[in-house]
């Protein structure tokens, strides 16, 4: 049986993935964010999972405006990476796994979640610069990755709370599936942030650290926090956070925390990073 | 506008790209997603009137591109990551278009982020800072 044994919580910040690109990883400015990740990409090179499902957004990049999927999966064999203006990011195509996708898309579906169906899309830095600081710089990626594009830029997002039952209809799906894999599946983006308007920069320490806390202490606290929380206490872009919730739903009941780091800052953002193994 | 104001409209120093804004940006954002490509880029520095003609934006949104208004393009229903790729035609930064929003230089904006970003307090209502 597949079996989702974990979940990674992870900014997507595009300045990480250049800063890594760029060899500037050692830069003051940067080193003391790399050394935060070192101990998860162990953790992650140590647990070698079959199989990544990536909650991430795009960036407009993949999905232009005509047509802003609220929840896309990719069910496609393998997705480009994306030229965002400035060239593409020299990282290895993602290697899909469409007979699993498939499967995910009836069985969710049929557990009334909407989905749209993505056969055909390049991903962006939401996607690769999480799969960089986790897998560092290999040829090609140790692992298949099953990409579900949320949107997030075009308020409103879906609310925590239906991103968190998402989370629990995606572990269903995978359970269902005849086939021995780990499965590790990511939530991206965040931690509070703007990058908009007289208010940009604005970051709250606060607000990240409870909801890194309630993670694995008390995930409904946080399915009910309301689309307005975010904007108005963590910025803008803060709703981001919403994956994370799908990641934690997709646990089951139980999680334990076995790695955290949070530093201030990546460009306009905090970062946060946390691991969580299902318990359930 | 007929519907009700949004409780978000409240939030001081921004703008929510929603529902709303996203239809009058539609072909604001069409064009800075045409920046993408090189060749556009170069066609666009060059001519950059002719070029916004193309795209059938108001002559409002045209004045907020060619003056780099940045907020005003914003208000005016540009998406934040559309307005980088207008911001890197220029050669410049994201840092640097964050820090002409908040009006301060690209150095001051970078060291209050390394401090630790700017705090909420003081920024969670229009009311607080006595903004209608």
């Amino acid at each position: 049986m597949a079996k989702i044994i974990a979940g990674v919580g992870t900014s997507h910040t595009p300045a990480i993935g250049a800063a890594i690109d760029l060899g500037k990883t050692k830069e003051p400015y940067w080193a003391p964010l790399f050394k935060g990740y070192e101990p998860a990409k162990q953790w992650m090179a140590e647990t070698k999972p079959d199989v990544v499902i990536m909650v991430y957004n795009d960036h407009v990049n993949a999905f232009d405006f005509k047509i802003i999927p609220t929840f896309g999966l990719g069910c496609g064999d393998e997705f480009k990476i994306a030229d965002e203006g400035w060239g593409a990011r020299p990282v290895p195509s993602v290697q899909g796994y469409p007979e699993l996708a498939s499967h995910m898309i009836q069985s969710l579906v049929l557990d009334e979640f909407d989905m749209t169906i993505v056969n055909e899309m390049q991903v962006d830095h939401g996607l690769t610069t999480p799969m960089s600081l986790m897998f560092g710089q290999p040829k090609e990626w140790p692992c298949r990755v099953i990409p579900l594009a949320v949107n997030v830029i075009q308020y409103p997002a879906a609310t925590g709370h239906r991103c968190f039952m998402l989370g629990k209809a995606i572990r269903r799906a995978v359970e269902t599936w005849n086939e021995d894999l780990k499965v590790v599946i990511f939530g991206t983006g965040g931690m509070s942030h703007q990058i908009q308007g007289p208010r940009a920069g604005l970051v709250n320490r606060e607000f990240d650290t409870n909801f890194l806390d309630g993670l694995s202490k008390d995930p409904d606290r946080l399915a009910k926090i309301p689309p307005l929380e975010y904007l108005r206490e963590a910025g803008a872009e803060a709703i981001e956070l919403v994956m994370w919730l799908i990641m934690r739903g997709a646990l089951g009941e139980k999680a334990r925390e076995v790695y955290r780091f949070y530093h201030i800052p990546a460009s306009s953002t905090a970062v946060g990073t946390i691991i969580l193994e299902s318990e359930s | 506008m007929k519907q009700k104001p949004e409780a978000y409209e409240d939030i001081p120093g921004t703008w929510v790209f929603d529902a709303q804004r996203a239809r009058i940006g539609y072909r604001l954002n069409e064009f800075l997603y045409s920046l993408m490509k090189a060749e556009n880029r170069k066609e666009f520095l060059a001519d950059e009137r002719s070029y916004l003609m193309k795209f059938a934006m108001t002559e409002e949104q045209r004045e907020a591109v060619m003056k780099r208004n940045w907020n005003k393009l914003l208000e005016l229903g540009a998406v934040s990551y559309a307005l980088a790729k207008l911001s890197f035609t220029d050669g410049k930064t994201y840092q640097f278009m964050a820090s002409q929003m908040t009006n301060m230089t690209e150095k001051e904006y970078v060291e209050m982020m390394v401090a630790g970003g700017r705090s909420p307090n003081g920024w969670r209502t229009k009311q607080e800072r006595g903004e209608s």
